[in-house]
């Protein structure tokens, strides 16, 4: 058969494969887990933006960020700011000397709500932060990095850095931000309780919906002209620039989409979680949502979901057991996958896992096969690109990238 | 040009005007106050020994070099000021030395890319394969021998159907200049007879600027011929009378 067929093939399994990992999150999950574990299963969910938008920027854009915690972190910062300000309300706070604002503020002898924390009175505006500080950050950085053509191994030293940066700066000044504790002690979400069983439920399906929907998004960039774009110019930049296109401007817009869908993971987790600190923005947990990524596949959208969910269900468990082990093991498994499997789950599903799910499984996928949307008068490589996930060509996969 | 009434643009003008230009790369100059014009509809060969300055005069046109002294007009339009994509949107056209096609995509794919739509971000994100696209592709991958391997994975193509492929994404692009550096190496030779019959067709309406050592097809496309020789402009004529000067002979065809 022809290659285009083989891809519309990819394309249909894409819609499969997004059908069980909602089945799986929606369904699965809920049925099987209780309140305490669901919460944590919903937790990791919130990483996996992070990791659903380093597929993106990563591994299409060849864009390797090491910061994305900063933009997880300001997410979950601004959504933290809104509730804290909620649970500081001059009644439940009088005993403080400077009774309405938030604890910590008290303890660091501030007298008067910062100006900047002013606006998070407004739920309206608060939503807004949420999307729009991470994303003007991502510009800031994408626009100063790419016009100059910072690349590779250096934008990822920069990313880095800037992860230290706003860690340290958290930390040091902690009558603003709550310092190395962070923003803790998060009750109410516009008067609804956001600490007890049904609270937390709601708030899972909500992360679990708020995935889907940025994994659908992904699959639209991916699939429009501009995701083949970004495979184009992670192997061909120079042909791209010379066929009349400005390759910054793509890869900030990448980044950016990358920096979004992590803000938005940062504001979710804050809510399921109840409290957030410096502890999520630096470089260690910004490598570790890398990994997720780099486990699941970062060529897969659905892969980094899963990547994500087995690392952190595999730190859970170790470092209950043995947990001087868990960061040894958690290093290793980076080498393993940079070494041995570059793509992933998703890249060792490709090779081994299709042919055994089509022996296996041959007759069961049949009439989901033919639920997918029929392709229409679209040219089968439109169809294919649009809905190709793991399907989509690898290239030139260097690990270092 | 004083003169002449604002907006005429004399027929004898050159498309490309180069003026003085000068490049050094620490201290060593690849180009050297070069002085060179191509007229409108004109196929023009550029050849040289190694290290000339053949492909960094290229460079220098399309943007990825930067000059060191002296100008290019391109219509009229200082090129030396602007960034790649926007001398790619002035309508200059560059097919590099080595085939650098998307090896991943579809021939149909890779000419598509190249259509002068959705070239933004935004663009880019809601472009849509019409008919129109369709079409041009099509016809574009005709004009390249290439109409039989429309959806076909562009690595599994010939290094000499690669070469024309990169030549058709520049051709989706109109450009009223096209610069191609090495178009037939490693080519057959029916390869190359249908790639010297593809630039007699594709220069009408546009300039062709080639840089190639195979002095067979040389003659076989060329208007004009410059010879280049570190850095400057050694001779500059039809192929025989740069073939018949004796300079020429001494440090390029001699040997």
């Amino acid at each position: 058969m022809n290659a285009a067929y083989e891809k519309i093939l990819g394309g249909k399994s894409g819609l499969l494969g997004l059908l069980i990992l909602a089945g799986l999150l929606l369904v699965v999950f809920p049925l099987a887990f209780d309140i305490f574990r669901l919460n944590l299963v919903g937790k990791y969910l919130a990483y996996a933006f992070v990791a659903v938008g380093l597929v993106l920027c990563w591994g299409y854009g060849g864009i390797l960020s090491l910061g994305q915690g900063v933009f997880f972190g300001l997410g979950g910062y601004c959504m933290a700011m809104f509730l804290k300000l909620e649970a500081s309300d001059p009644v439940s706070t009088k005993i403080q000397s400077t009774p309405g604002i938030p604890d910590f503020m008290d303890w660091n002898q501030i007298t008067e709500l910062p100006l900047l924390w002013q606006p998070f009175h407004s739920f309206g505006f608060t939503l807004l932060a949420v999307l729009l500080v991470p994303t003007v950050l991502a510009l800031v950085i994408g626009a100063a990095m790419f016009k100059r053509r910072v690349g590779d191994v250096y934008f990822s030293i920069v990313t880095q850095a800037i992860a230290a940066i706003l860690s340290i700066l958290i930390i040091g000044q902690q009558g603003l931000t709550g310092g190395v504790n962070g923003i803790t002690d998060l009750k109410t979400l516009m008067g609804w309780d956001i600490r007890t069983d049904s609270a937390k439920l709601v708030l899972y399906f909500v992360n679990a919906g708020l995935l889907i929907g940025c994994i659908l998004a992904g699959r639209f960039i991916l699939g429009s002209k501009l995701g083949r774009l970004l495979v184009a110019m992670r192997d061909k930049e120079e042909r791209v620039r010379f066929s009349g296109y400005d390759v910054a401007s793509f890869k900030v817009f990448v980044f950016c989409a990358a920096a979004v869908f992590s803000a938005i993971g940062g504001a979710m987790f804050t809510l399921q979680v109840g409290f957030m600190s410096p502890s999520f923005v630096g470089i260690v947990p910004s490598i570790e949502m890398v990994i997720y990524a780099a486990v699941g596949g970062r060529m897969s959208l659905l892969g980094a979901v899963y990547g994500t969910l087995l690392v952190n269900f595999g730190k859970t468990f170790f470092s209950e057991s043995f947990p001087e082990l868990w960061l040894f093991l958690m290093g290793g498994l980076f080498i393993a996958v940079v070494m041995y499997f570059p793509n992933g789950l998703a890249g060792l599903y490709q090779s081994h896992g299709k042919l055994l799910l089509s022996k296996l499984a041959g007759r069961k996928r049949g009439p989901v096969r033919n639920a997918a949307p029929p392709a229409g008068a679209k040219p089968p490589a439109a169809v294919a690109a649009a809905e190709t996930d793991i399907e989509l060509p690898h290239g030139s996969l260097e690990a270092s990238k | 040009m004083s003169g002449n009434p604002i907006g005429f643009e004399s027929s004898d003008r050159p498309v490309l005007a180069i003026e003085d230009l000068t490049v050094s790369f620490d201290g060593f100059k690849a180009v050297d106050g070069l002085n060179f014009y191509v007229e409108r509809n004109e196929v023009r060969v550029v050849i040289g020994p190694n290290g000339a300055g053949k492909t960094t005069v290229l460079d220098l046109i399309c943007g990825k070099t930067q000059a060191t002294a002296g100008s290019i007009q391109f219509k009229n339009r200082e090129l030396t000021k602007m960034r790649e994509h926007e001398i790619v949107q002035a309508g200059v056209g560059r097919k590099f030395q080595t085939p650098s096609i998307y090896e991943n995509l579809s021939v149909f794919e890779n000419l598509e890319m190249s259509f002068p739509r959705g070239r933004k971000v935004f663009g880019a994100l809601v472009f849509k394969r019409t008919a129109e696209v369709v079409e041009r592709v099509e016809a574009v991958a005709r004009e390249i021998f290439l109409d039989a391997q429309l959806y076909q994975q562009a690595d599994l193509l010939s290094h000499g159907q690669k070469q024309w492929l990169e030549i058709g994404m520049l051709l989706m692009q109109e450009p009223e200049l096209l610069m191609l550096d090495e178009p037939v190496a490693g080519m057959s030779v029916s390869e190359r007879e249908k790639t010297a019959e593809l630039l007699g067709r594709i220069s009408k309406g546009r300039s062709v600027l080639v840089i190639e050592h195979d002095m067979e097809f040389v003659k076989s496309i060329a208007h004009k011929v410059t010879v280049l020789h570190q850095g400057k402009i050694l001779a500059e004529g039809s192929m025989e009378s740069v073939q018949a000067n004796p300079k020429v002979i001494e440090v390029y065809l001699g040997h």
